[in-house]
């Protein structure tokens, strides 16, 4: 499975953004090949309205199915996500990815609310 | 005549004075009163009165028609908002960012884009004795106030014909909403309190209305709390002064159980009643 | 690092009065008014700016006038009454324009741009306690989206990082739209403050419908709670029902109004009465972080 964090920063050890439509970074990481790549969210802070969705278009290019985040998408992006049968993971904020891709494997997070 | 009534905060007793006001002219004359704050409309919580129409207000937005569409993505192009999203082969709209230009619906190629009505949120018409009030509430996750607003007044001038005075009881603050609610008004009064979040949130208010070109006039709630730099300030911006109401617990009483002040207050009375003759002595008023 | 964010719905329910006492009593703090339309918060921190920035947000159409033909398609497809024209040239009227592009796309001429717009600015200031104030001024008629609000927010992040400190305390926007939206996002815990009248209760309910989409863990102050004993024990039953922290009832008192006239925060104009209240106020409140 492909996995999206929200992050502040590019590596294993970058912290999860809480946030989710205007995360700094998207982080993916690919289980079957071990990869990451990430893409740069930070043009995001120009964007007025529809922060979330266009977050969201992101995660649908990259062809994840499993989103993990801290405080969880906001309405009109989890719309979007629940059209994409994304899982989403909340609570991992502050933890670092490596910390949080754990708590992932063990059931330590909480299923996120996919409707708004 | 349409009298706005506005401040550059909130809390500052706006929505208390529109409702009183409204509630003393319509004594004698009829009137009507629009609660155009839609986000967080409450002048409806002050007026026991008898519901004569109920309206869902809507404003179009384009709708995917799945079949005429080539998914040629154009429609994601044209859109400034963030509004229309291709995720593979679906074109997914949100209306919640749409401003209903209708560039994406009249320019898409496969005219796979019609517009469609959308709820934007709950309008009601209420009527007591000469008093036409009307209050519009914003659906929740539906981000723009302008539209509901505009629509609001739009209904007030067709079904709320030959009053003496529309009152509009704005929203709070200088962005885009409080203009749309002030922008056809012939007169503005700005409600204030005589502290310096009053002074510099009055000073926003009043570059607001010049802006718009609007005649003014202040009132001042609670006076005898904070200083003189309000009162100071309307004189040398030669502003007038119209109302000056006491700072009295008895009326933040009455106000937090939902009751009218000036039937139970007499200082709150005579005030209200200089108001309103300040209104009469207005320039196009017969 | 944590950050919580003050909301309260309505306006004048004393939320930045709380804001400037909390800003006195917590330590190793950055404050940041997200209050962008109707800032407040300075008045009593009395900032001393050290940076600005001008803020561009949202596009507004121009024609020029050179180029243009005449034609009149513009006005015909514009949906907010934004063009007009006078002797065959034609113009855009700024306050209604919506900037969304369509009479640009349609131009035979290409006669339109669409610049983006200077409307407002974002400053970095020292404040006369020890911490910093991030804060923001909106200009008149601006669209007031959560784009201001992230980047206070953004740049409050900057600071609290860059110079160690532990919290970031946040003055949130009123009402229920994009903008206190973007003053939730990322917040650690939310401070609800409200006030014991119909109207307090029914703009807490339509901010809680909001925040509680975020499961954000909260708190609540009920500001003037002896004013109305029985909304005031409406509002603690909804702070049960809906898993609301109810942290503290604050009296009905002319020292709220004293304080700001003068400029200053309550523990500092009556330490006897604020400064423990405050203190224990904010003990309850890092409790809850844990």
């Amino acid at each position: 499975m492909k996995i999206a964090f929200t992050t502040n920063g590019t590596d294993w050890d970058a912290r999860i953004d809480p946030r989710f439509g205007r995360t700094d970074y998207l982080l993916f990481y690919d289980e079957e090949n071990k990869t990451m790549s990430s893409v740069d969210n930070r043009e995001i802070i120009n964007v007025e309205h529809g922060a979330g969705p266009r977050t969201a278009q992101k995660i649908f290019d990259n062809g994840a199915q499993v989103l993990i985040t801290g405080n969880g998408p906001g309405g009109n992006a989890a719309r979007i996500l629940d059209q994409m049968e994304l899982k989403i993971y909340v609570g991992a904020g502050g933890m670092t990815v490596r910390e949080a891709y754990n708590a992932y494997l063990n059931n330590q997070l909480k299923q996120g609310v996919n409707n708004a | 005549m349409k009298i706005a009534i506005a401040s550059g905060k909130g809390g500052t007793g706006k929505t208390t004075l529109a409702v009183n006001l409204a509630l003393r002219a319509a004594e004698t004359m009829p009137v009507a009163l629009l609660d155009l704050d839609v986000e967080e409309p409450n002048g409806g919580i002050f007026i026991q009165a008898e519901i004569v129409e109920q309206r869902t207000m809507h404003r179009l937005v384009p709708e995917w028609d799945e079949t005429s569409c080539t998914l040629c993505g154009k429609c994601v192009d044209i859109c400034r908002f963030n509004t229309i999203l291709k995720l593979g082969k679906k074109i997914i709209v949100m209306p919640e960012l749409c401003h209903s230009c209708h560039a994406c619906s009249e320019l898409c190629p496969a005219g796979a884009l019609p517009m469609r009505e959308k709820v934007l949120g709950k309008l009601r018409h209420y009527r007591l004795g000469k008093l036409d009030f009307v209050e519009s509430k914003l659906e929740i996750g539906v981000e723009m106030a302008s539209p509901l607003i505009g629509q609001t007044i739009g209904y007030a001038k067709s079904r709320c014909p030959g009053k003496s005075y529309v009152f509009h009881d704005c929203p709070p603050g200088t962005s885009c909403a409080v203009m749309d609610a002030t922008k056809d008004a012939d007169f503005v009064i700005l409600v204030t309190e005589p502290t310096p979040f009053g002074l510099h949130d009055l000073g926003l208010a009043v570059e607001t209305m010049r802006h718009l070109g609007k005649p003014m006039a202040v009132v001042i709630n609670r006076m005898g709390i904070g200083n003189d730099d309000v009162l100071r300030y309307c004189e040398s911006e030669r502003l007038p002064v119209w109302g000056k109401f006491p700072n009295r617990r008895e009326i933040a009483e009455h106000y937090s159980r939902g009751e009218l002040i000036y039937p139970q207050v007499e200082a709150f009375r005579r005030e209200l009643d200089s108001i309103l003759q300040q209104l009469e002595s207005l320039p196009g008023q017969p | 690092m944590k950050e919580i964010v003050i909301i309260s719905g309505k306006g004048g329910t004393g939320k930045t009065s709380v804001a400037a006492a909390l800003a006195y009593t917590v330590p190793r703090v950055v404050m940041a008014d997200c209050d962008v339309d109707a800032a407040d918060l300075h008045l009593i921190l009395k900032p001393v700016v050290r940076s600005s920035e001008d803020f561009y947000s949202g596009v507004r159409a121009e024609i020029d006038a050179q180029s243009c033909v005449g034609c009149g398609k513009c006005e015909e497809i514009c949906r907010f009454a934004a063009i007009s024209h006078e002797s065959g040239k034609f113009s855009v009227d700024k306050l209604d324009c919506e900037g969304c592009g369509y009479c640009q796309l349609i131009c035979p001429a290409k006669a339109v741009s669409l610049p983006e717009q200077k409307v407002g600015q974002c400053f970095i200031s020292d404040t006369r306690f020890a911490c910093r104030l991030i804060h923001a001024k909106l200009g008149i008629g601006a669209d007031n989206s959560g784009k201001l609000v992230a980047k206070v927010k953004k740049e409050a992040r900057q600071e609290a990082t860059r110079t160690g400190m532990d919290y970031i305390l946040v003055d949130g926007s009123p009402g229920i739209g994009c903008p206190v939206i973007s003053s939730l996002s990322g917040a650690d815990f939310v401070l609800l403050v409200t006030e014991p009248t119909l109207s307090g209760l029914n703009d807490l309910n339509r901010v809680w419908q909001l925040t509680a989409r975020f499961r954000i863990p909260a708190g609540c102050i009920i500001n003037k709670a002896d004013l109305n004993p029985q909304v005031t024990a409406q509002i603690k039953d909804f702070l049960i029902q809906q898993g609301i922290r109810h942290l503290d009832d604050l009296p009905y008192d002319e020292d709220f109004s004293q304080a700001i006239t003068l400029g200053k925060c309550l523990p500092e104009i009556n330490p006897g009465k604020w400064k423990t209240r405050f203190a224990n106020l904010w003990q309850g409140i890092t409790k809850e972080l844990k």
